[in-house]
């Protein structure tokens, strides 16, 4: 993985200074609470219902063990000993002291981390696939590309007060498991018809209150045009991005107003006149490509026969195999999931000793190094098949090897009213009773793939408007009531869910989810997806069912 | 009053014109809307002549007029207010405006160091008795990664 050189670590310690002061100022009445906002903002910082919520970025999701350990040591230090892992692959503290901020955003620079921009009106960490580089359906690695704009938006100072926030993801093959389309803009690694690699740029996908899927606006871009491309679109939307409201200064409703067409006129007409000047260099490609060359894989990995007899004698563990772990490119090696969705516990926490654990599993077994995903689990990416019934032990004596990836209880949470100042409505405990009515693994696997993405307002940080079940939590009249929607979806097939009828009272919400599954299995054809079947009949007979009884 | 420019506390010789106020000699500023209403008259200004831009001005009318100004202000009505540093930026780099850009409105400490690299050099800050305490945020940061005004190479064609 990249490595900081004397530059990049200069970078993050003066931020820790500046970040330092301005506490101070903040603290010493210097600084206003309307001017310190922004300021901690973009330091990751967040004041929230009952302590401040610090975010730290973890660049395109992947962390090696030494910076987990790190920050298992900070939760512990400073939080309550577990930290929340969030869909854009970041970790939340929620409960650390204003006070103490500096300090550990000074104890996370030693390990080369920092909560740079994980808030504010600026651009964000880029995200990628968990499955980068190991996926043998990949055109090409999209880290170094992740990196090489991590560099470009950290501290760019023409973008640091943009009209609201903006996300980049990029994935390097067509399956898309960074919601690449639901992103302010969504980088496609694609080939073109002379076998040149370079990307497929989207523009003003997003989610919120007003969910959008990203349009095209650049079919192939050279990859040496990437930084300047990427440069265009921030200034077109830095100066025509409404400031007059916040619900409409996202890059998704400029499209939206002035067309996509107009907004692509604008931008390469932008662009031309930059794209020499930022060109990139091959050697500075290549330099930061030479930290994501493959690991010293055993070639013989494949050989190994232990593993055929155990998933022959362990039915568990075989499941568990099928479940949650991924095909690797090379033969022998599977990427392993580490789930945080264990039932009856919220999504996406994991504790410090947790947190530990996976770091000595991943030293061992996975080259030292953890991936976190959009939804909100861990990744081991490199486990050799003779390696994987000791890891999956160790995994589950520590809570970390429920078999459920994908599966209807691998729900994406956002932390709702318990934790978050924005929410209108509970989110967790009611995952966790949905996890908890449908605990039989047998039963999960026969529903198959299914995404309830529940939300506690409509901020959206779930996505529950691209879930194949959608959760909205709403405030009426002071009582919380939920907005179910059906059909979406944040991959290659993205789409924005449809409504299913009116809000849910809460104490209804998990039987809602048991009609919804039991008229799915009514009404699907063999083998045929929870979505697919929503797409096939529509809306209407599901919402028969669920409100049949009013 | 004071103002900081080119990183030094200096005293400020130059009168922001209202579109009401009636022209007076010496170094002064007037909105686009006078400019363009008055602009025969005021090419014969004896003085220095500045023109106040706000991020709601369209900056590319005003290009072939920029000889004629030796100082162009960008309005910032709040700090988050960002449009003003791709102005800067522009005009530094595209229109090759080489007098002084100055900051005027929410300008705080804290986004001084932004604002220089964008090429903004003077200052009027939101509060003038904190001036000496600002001067340090230019050295916030020592480097750039991107091709800035002030560093026009991108940090990765210099490590």
């Amino acid at each position: 993985m990249y490595q900081y050189d004397k530059y990049d670590q200069m970078m993050v310690d003066q931020r820790v200074a500046q970040f330092r002061d301005q506490t101070r100022r903040y603290l010493a009445g210097e600084l206003t609470e309307d001017q310190f906002r922004p300021l901690r903002l973009a330091n990751g910082l967040y004041i929230q219902i009952h302590a401040p919520m610090l975010r730290i970025a973890v660049p395109y999701g992947l962390m090696s063990s030494k910076q987990v350990r790190k920050v298992a040591g900070i939760a512990r230090r400073y939080d309550k000993g577990f930290v929340h892992f969030t869909t854009r692959t970041n970790f939340q503290l929620n409960w650390p002291k204003l006070e103490d901020v500096p300090d550990i955003l000074a104890e996370l620079a030693t390990v080369q981390m920092h909560a740079i921009q994980t808030s504010g009106n600026d651009i964000r960490n880029t995200t990628t696939d968990q499955f980068a580089g190991i996926n043998a359906e990949e055109i090409e690695d999209p880290r170094p590309w992740a990196e090489i704009i991590r560099q470009w938006s950290t501290f760019h100072p023409e973008f640091a007060y943009l009209p609201r926030k903006f996300k980049i993801a990029i994935i390097g093959s067509e399956t898309d498991r960074a919601a690449t389309k639901l992103h302010d803009i969504g980088l496609h690694l694609v080939k073109n018809h002379d076998g040149e690699i370079g990307f497929e740029v989207l523009v003003g996908g997003g989610l919120g209150r007003t969910p959008i899927i990203g349009e095209q606006i650049r079919p192939f871009l050279e990859k040496e045009d990437l930084l300047s491309y990427l440069e265009a679109i921030l200034r077109v939307y830095n100066r025509l991005g409404r400031r007059d409201n916040k619900f409409k200064a996202r890059i998704k409703i400029t499209v939206r107003e002035h067309g996509i067409n107009h907004i692509r006129e604008l931008v390469e007409a932008e662009w031309v006149q930059i794209r020499d000047q930022l060109r990139l260099d091959q050697k500075e490609i290549d330099r930061v490509k030479a930290f994501f060359t493959e690991p010293d894989y055993d070639s013989n990995a494949a050989a190994d026969t232990t593993f055929e007899a155990k998933l022959a004698e362990d039915k568990a563990f075989a499941r568990w195999l099928k479940q949650n772990t991924f095909e690797h490119k090379v033969p022998g090696y599977k990427a392993v999931y580490v789930s945080l969705k264990k039932h009856g516990q919220a999504p996406g926490d994991i504790t410090s000793e947790q947190l530990e654990i996976v770091a000595d599993l991943a030293d061992k077994y996975s080259f030292g190094e953890i991936r976190s995903t959009h939804t909100q689990n861990l990744v081991l990416a490199d486990v050799k098949q003779a390696d994987l019934y000791e890891l999956w032990q160790q995994l589950q004596a520590e809570g970390l090897a429920t078999p459920n990836i994908n599966t209807l209880t691998d729900i994406i949470c956002c932390p709702g009213l318990d934790y978050c100042g924005l929410a209108n409505a509970t989110s967790i405990p009611l995952s966790k009773q949905i996890a908890e009515r449908f605990d039989d693994l047998d039963h999960l696997y026969d529903l198959g793939d299914i995404k309830i993405k529940f939300s506690g307002c409509m901020n959206g940080c779930a996505h529950q408007s691209v879930g194949h079940i959608g959760i909205l939590g709403v405030d009426k009249k002071g009582e919380e009531w939920y907005q179910f929607t059906l059909g979406g979806s944040s991959e290659a097939d993205a789409a924005i869910g449809e409504r299913l009828g009116k809000a849910i009272p809460k104490e209804e919400v998990v039987d809602t989810v048991s009609h919804l599954i039991d008229a799915y299995v009514d009404l699907r054809h063999e083998d045929e997806s929870f979505l697919a079947t929503v797409r096939r009949v529509g809306v209407d007979p599901f919402k028969e069912r669920v409100y049949a009884d009013n | 009053m004071q103002i900081i420019k080119d990183r030094e506390i200096v005293e400020d010789n130059w009168l922001h014109l209202d579109d009401e106020a009636e022209l007076v000699a010496g170094n002064i500023t007037v909105s686009l809307a006078r400019w363009q209403e008055q602009h025969e008259s005021l090419e014969h200004h004896e003085g220095g002549l500045g023109l106040r831009l706000s991020g709601d001005d369209p900056l590319e009318e005003i290009v072939p007029d920029l000889a004629r100004f030796s100082l162009i202000v960008l309005l910032f009505p709040v700090f988050t207010d960002g449009r003003c540093y791709s102005y800067a930026k522009l005009l530094r780099e595209r229109y090759g405006f080489k007098g002084e850009i100055r900051a005027q409105g929410d300008v705080l400490q804290d986004q001084l160091f932004y604002m220089s690299q964008c090429g903004i050099n003077s200052f009027e800050l939101a509060n003038p008795n904190r001036l000496t305490n600002a001067l340090s945020a230019f050295d916030d940061f020592t480097e750039s990664y991107q091709a800035t005004v002030l560093r026009p190479e991108p940090l990765y064609r210099r490590r």
